[in-house]
């Protein structure tokens, strides 16, 4: 799309319109966004298009529209984060990638659907109901970046943005057939971005292809004085590594796969297609080699510490004060501020966050503290030394970004600890702060639908991914005759 | 009032139990910007106008550290002897308050950023070595102001308010071992450590560290052990005490009040205590069980803090002489007594006096300007002594003036009325005014032959050899030149005249 606009073959108010035109036509089914803005959106594609007249586009993807992710701040548009409890909210700021976006020329169109505080694996846990996957409307998006996965997928957007604290943009990337990269931490801002937890939590794109996705890094990416854990450091060369990669050659790339993350408990056709992929890389020069990651089988269990420690103290700010729902008890003459908190939170706050909540509430509470919270933190340790004596082995590791390919709305529903498997392979990438990406990597044979096969690489060495990831592209699109995007069903009335 | 609030006098307390004590003393540091936005810290703006979504804890919002308060944090460290890390972190203290932003404060925790210090504290020639444990850097709440109802507080109010200025402004909290072996002195020595404390900051620079307006907060720990026993007592906290003289009677009105519940077989509570600055008595505020758990944790946000030995030890080289230090000194230097010295402290005129003396003046006369003429006038104004407009450049000047001759003390005092009228400069106001000593020979020898003739029998007394009756004759002198002679002169031409 970039490319059109810079031959003059389309102008940024004729892409937003489709876009825009889509989601009129789909979204009633998909249900990716939670508020569209599509006046503000023309309105950005009109001076893209006017800067391009004049020949002075902001950025390589100026005009190009995107959908965000409703867990970033952004002026005059309702920030809710699937939440009752924020519903209304129009924040005074925007999110510093927020910031860059407009910046760099690129129209909004609106914000997606997301599990509520991005708590969840399949976007079900959205206050405002779940999404759908576009390949399959009685299964889920991925979560909890189900939202922009699943406009991007359904082409309501070229571009979105998704945050990935567990595996949010990867997982729901791998079920949807798009691209997702979660870049080192610190890598991307996170300035406005409303926390689940901070020590995990990465901004990053979600997109058709992996050249796409360097170009919105390129854009997000880089030090921001506004968020002390943002990397001091000039990004590394992503785009150039993309458009190197896509040459399909990988000679000199050593590849582990991962032992721990790449047998037992995966479906059967996510396997054959991960296998056919590496063989792929392997015949693009890259020499392949198993790699044990021992502490990674505890990484679920960590994970499911850390965040909700992190997450119930982010979340006491809700209490009704000072922005908000805001709920009296009922029956009570003149409640006290703590009443009036219980009732708001009782009312305002969903099953899955009340759960985190106070498993992260006990976690840290005296006498448990060391049994829990620290033991976690030495666990992760000693994965972030598990991907360090690897990286001394290989370049990047790869594994099946998802166990499964996309489950069924409600499922797993009653059974939280079921759902948390699905990130399985994508948590301890964010354990130890290293960049991943996931790639469409072909449907499974036994139901149809996509798979995603995940790169990791240093921290600091998101290039890695993009070369990677950009060569299995091109190598599968070959096969495939063109994007796997092209294979999902057409949605009724919609058009591409 | 209960019955197990009956006070004990403080002599039967000191008779029973050994009083120890534990002061928390929060410090305003004066930066600029906040703790961690870039929101301006002045004081008495419009409420929540100096707020941003960091300080405000908008969702979304993150906070980055000031790098100057980390500076001035290091800088009271060091002046307390204390170590500083090479590494530190910022933590969460989790709790709920309608004031706080976040309901977490961001403060530090078992990483503090100075730790291991002391401070020699004296009360009445005596010298206590206060150990300070810790000092840490924070974040101020908001502040919450309760409308209808009339005590101000939040029971039987209508509605609260809560100005959000405050929020974020970067806090020192200073804290202390306990003391102990202080017997009946431990009410002075709360009162000395926190003066001193205060001169400390002062002569660092680093915050205002005014009590009225709460730049400099004290929170109370007292607790009582029976006589000889080494094990501490139950203490309480009483929490904001703002002034010197408020340490001092809330420590003694602790002492008292706990030996009574001791005395009549009842255990303290450990809990927190308000201090009633009206009536002289705490009351109790919040219950501090085990059930108090702030569920700290490293505040993910923010980087860990690790100040370079360089950077230390920059700042260790250019601290300010020690404020204890530099009285000893200079009381020597001086030649003061201890009464003076304490007199010319109390009376806040310390660094007046140094910087009269600085400018050439003799120590005495600074000192009889600075205690006697200006703390006279601040007093009778309600003014602060620095603000009175005269400046230890105008007393030096003045008493240069004396000097020489050109002034006596009366006219200097007229100089004085000059300069605190604003008629400028102490030459100007002389001029101005025509108060210079008149010593020309023909106008004084005239005067003192009016004098010689209106009063002939004092004359003939000074003739007789009484010279001590020459002060009338001078008296008369004086008068005639409206004070406006050298009376030595004076002295000198009548006795000439008569001899």
């Amino acid at each position: 799309m970039a490319r059109a606009l810079a031959a003059g073959e389309t102008t940024s108010v004729e892409l937003t319109r489709a876009a825009l035109a889509a989601t009129e036509l789909v979204d009633g089914a998909v249900h990716a966004y939670l508020h569209v803005d599509a006046e503000g959106a023309l309105a950005a594609a009109a001076e893209s298009d006017a800067r391009r007249a004049a020949g002075t586009p902001a950025s390589a993807l100026d005009g190009v529209p995107i959908a965000v992710k409703d867990v970033l701040t952004t002026t005059g548009l309702p920030t809710t984060c699937g939440s009752k409890i924020l519903e209304g909210w129009i924040p005074p700021y925007d999110a510093t990638v927020v910031a860059r976006l407009k910046a760099a020329g690129l129209p909004i169109l609106g914000k997606t659907n997301m599990d509520e505080f991005a708590m969840g694996s399949s976007t079900e846990h959205s206050a405002y109901g779940p999404t759908h996957n576009p390949w399959d409307l009685e299964r889920i998006p991925g979560g909890s970046g189900g939202g922009s996965a699943a406009a991007v997928a359904s082409f309501q957007a070229p571009l979105a943005l998704g945050t990935d604290t567990g595996g949010s943009i990867r997982q729901p990337g791998a079920v949807t057939g798009t691209v997702g990269v979660k870049p080192t931490y610190g890598g991307v801002s996170r300035y406005g971005l409303v926390a689940m937890a901070n020590s995990l939590d990465q901004v990053g794109p979600v997109t058709r292809t992996v050249l796409d996705a360097a170009l919105l890094h390129e854009i997000i990416g880089g030090h921001d004085p506004l968020d002390s854990t943002s990397v001091d450091q000039p990004l590394p060369p992503l785009v150039e590594a993309a458009r190197q990669g896509a040459t399909g050659d990988l000679s000199g790339l050593k590849v582990g796969v991962i032992t721990e993350l790449s047998g037992e408990g995966y479906q059967s056709g996510v396997l054959a297609r991960f296998n056919e992929s590496v063989d792929l890389l392997v015949a693009a020069g890259a020499e392949v080699v198993e790699v044990s990651c021992p502490n990674f089988v505890h990484a679920l269990a960590t994970y499911y510490l850390v965040m909700p420690c992190e997450a119930s103290s982010n979340l006491a700010k809700f209490d009704a004060m000072r922005y908000g729902l805001r709920v009296l008890p009922e029956g009570v003459e003149s409640p006290s501020a703590e009443e009036v908190m219980r009732a708001t939170r009782d009312a305002g706050f969903g099953d899955e966050v009340k759960r985190r909540i106070i498993l992260g509430t006990y976690a840290l509470s005296s006498g448990y503290y060391d049994a829990y919270y620290g033991t976690a933190q030495r666990v992760r340790t000693l994965i972030s030394q598990d991907f360090a004596a690897a990286f001394e082995q290989v370049d990047v590791l790869v594994s099946p970004t998802s166990p499964t390919t996309a489950f069924k709305l409600g499922e797993k529903l009653d059974d939280p600890l079921a759902m948390y498997l699905n990130d399985l392979a994508t948590i301890p990438a964010n354990l130890a702060g290293v960049p991943g990406i996931s790639v469409p990597s072909g449907l499974a044979e036994e139901d149809g639908l996509p798979t995603g096969f995940q790169v990791l690489a240093p921290a600091l060495a998101d290039d890695r991914l993009y070369r990677v990831g950009a060569a299995l592209e091109a190598a599968l699109e070959a096969i495939w005759g063109g994007p796997l995007l092209d294979k999902a069903p057409t949605l009724e009335g919609a058009a591409r | 009032m209960s019955a197990a609030e009956k006070l004990v006098p403080l002599d039967d307390v000191l008779a029973a139990f050994d009083p120890a004590l534990g002061l928390e003393v929060h410090v305003e540091l004066n930066t600029a910007t906040k703790m961690f936005c870039g929101c301006p810290t002045e004081f008495g703006a419009e409420p929540n106008t100096q707020v941003c979504p960091t300080c405000l804890g908008l969702p979304g919002a993150m906070p980055a550290v000031n790098r100057v308060a980390v500076e001035s944090a290091m800088r009271i460290g060091l002046a307390l002897h204390c170590e500083i890390a090479e590494w530190c972190r910022f933590a969460r203290k989790n709790y709920f308050y309608p004031d706080m932003p976040k309901n977490f404060q961001t403060s530090q925790y078992d990483e503090p950023i100075a730790f291991e210090g002391w401070m020699d504290v004296e009360v009445d020639g005596e010298t206590f070595r206060v150990e300070i444990e810790r000092a840490h850097m924070e974040e101020d709440t908001g502040k919450s102001l309760h409308v209808g109802g009339s005590t101000g507080r939040i029971h039987g109010a209508d509605y609260s308010l809560v100005d959000y200025n405050r929020a974020g402004i970067p806090l020192i909290e200073i804290v202390t071992k306990p003391i102990t072996g202080m017997g009946e002195k431990a009410p002075a020595v709360a009162r000395a450590y926190v003066q001193q404390l205060r001169e400390l900051i002062v002569a660092l620079g680093v915050s205002e560290a005014r009590m009225d307006q709460g730049n400099l907060r004290a929170d109370v720990n007292l607790s009582l052990a029976p006589k000889g026993s080494e094990v501490l007592g139950t203490r309480t906290e009483t929490k904001n005490v703002n002034s010197f003289r408020s340490v001092e009677r809330a420590v003694r009105y602790e002492m008292q009040r706990h030996a009574g519940i001791l005395q009549a077989g009842g255990s303290i509570l450990q809990e927190t205590r308000h201090w009633h600055e009206d009536t002289g008595v705490t009351t109790s505020g919040r219950e501090k069980s085990d059930a108090d758990d702030y569920r700290y944790f490293p505040e993910p946000d923010l980087v860990p803090v690790a100040p370079s030995r360089e950077w230390v030890e920059e700042l260790r080289a250019t601290l300010p002489e020690n404020p204890t230090q530099k009285r000893a000194r200079l009381q020597t230097a001086w030649g003061f007594t201890d009464l003076e010295m304490r007199d010319t402290v109390g009376a806040g005129a310390f660094g007046l006096v140094e910087e009269t003396v600085a400018a050439g003046c003799t120590p005495q006369a600074a000192r009889k300007w600075w205690l006697g003429e200006m703390a006279r006038r601040a007093n009778d104004s309600g003014a602060d002594i620095t603000d009175l407009g005269v400046s230890p450049l105008d007393v030096a000047r003045v008493q240069a003036l004396v000097d020489e001759g050109s002034l006596n003390d009366k006219l200097a005092r007229q100089v004085f009325d000059g300069l605190l009228a604003g008629e400028g400069s102490p030459d100007e106001v002389v001029a101005a005014r025509g108060l210079a000593i008149v010593s020309d020979e023909g106008a004084l020898g005239a005067a003192v032959d009016n004098a010689i003739a209106a009063n002939p029998d004092v004359a003939q007394k000074i003739r007789d050899g009484k010279v001590a009756a020459a002060g009338a004759l001078i008296g008369a002198v004086m008068k005639e030149m409206r004070g406006q002679a050298d009376a030595g002169r004076v002295r000198e031409l009548i006795v000439e005249k008569l001899a």
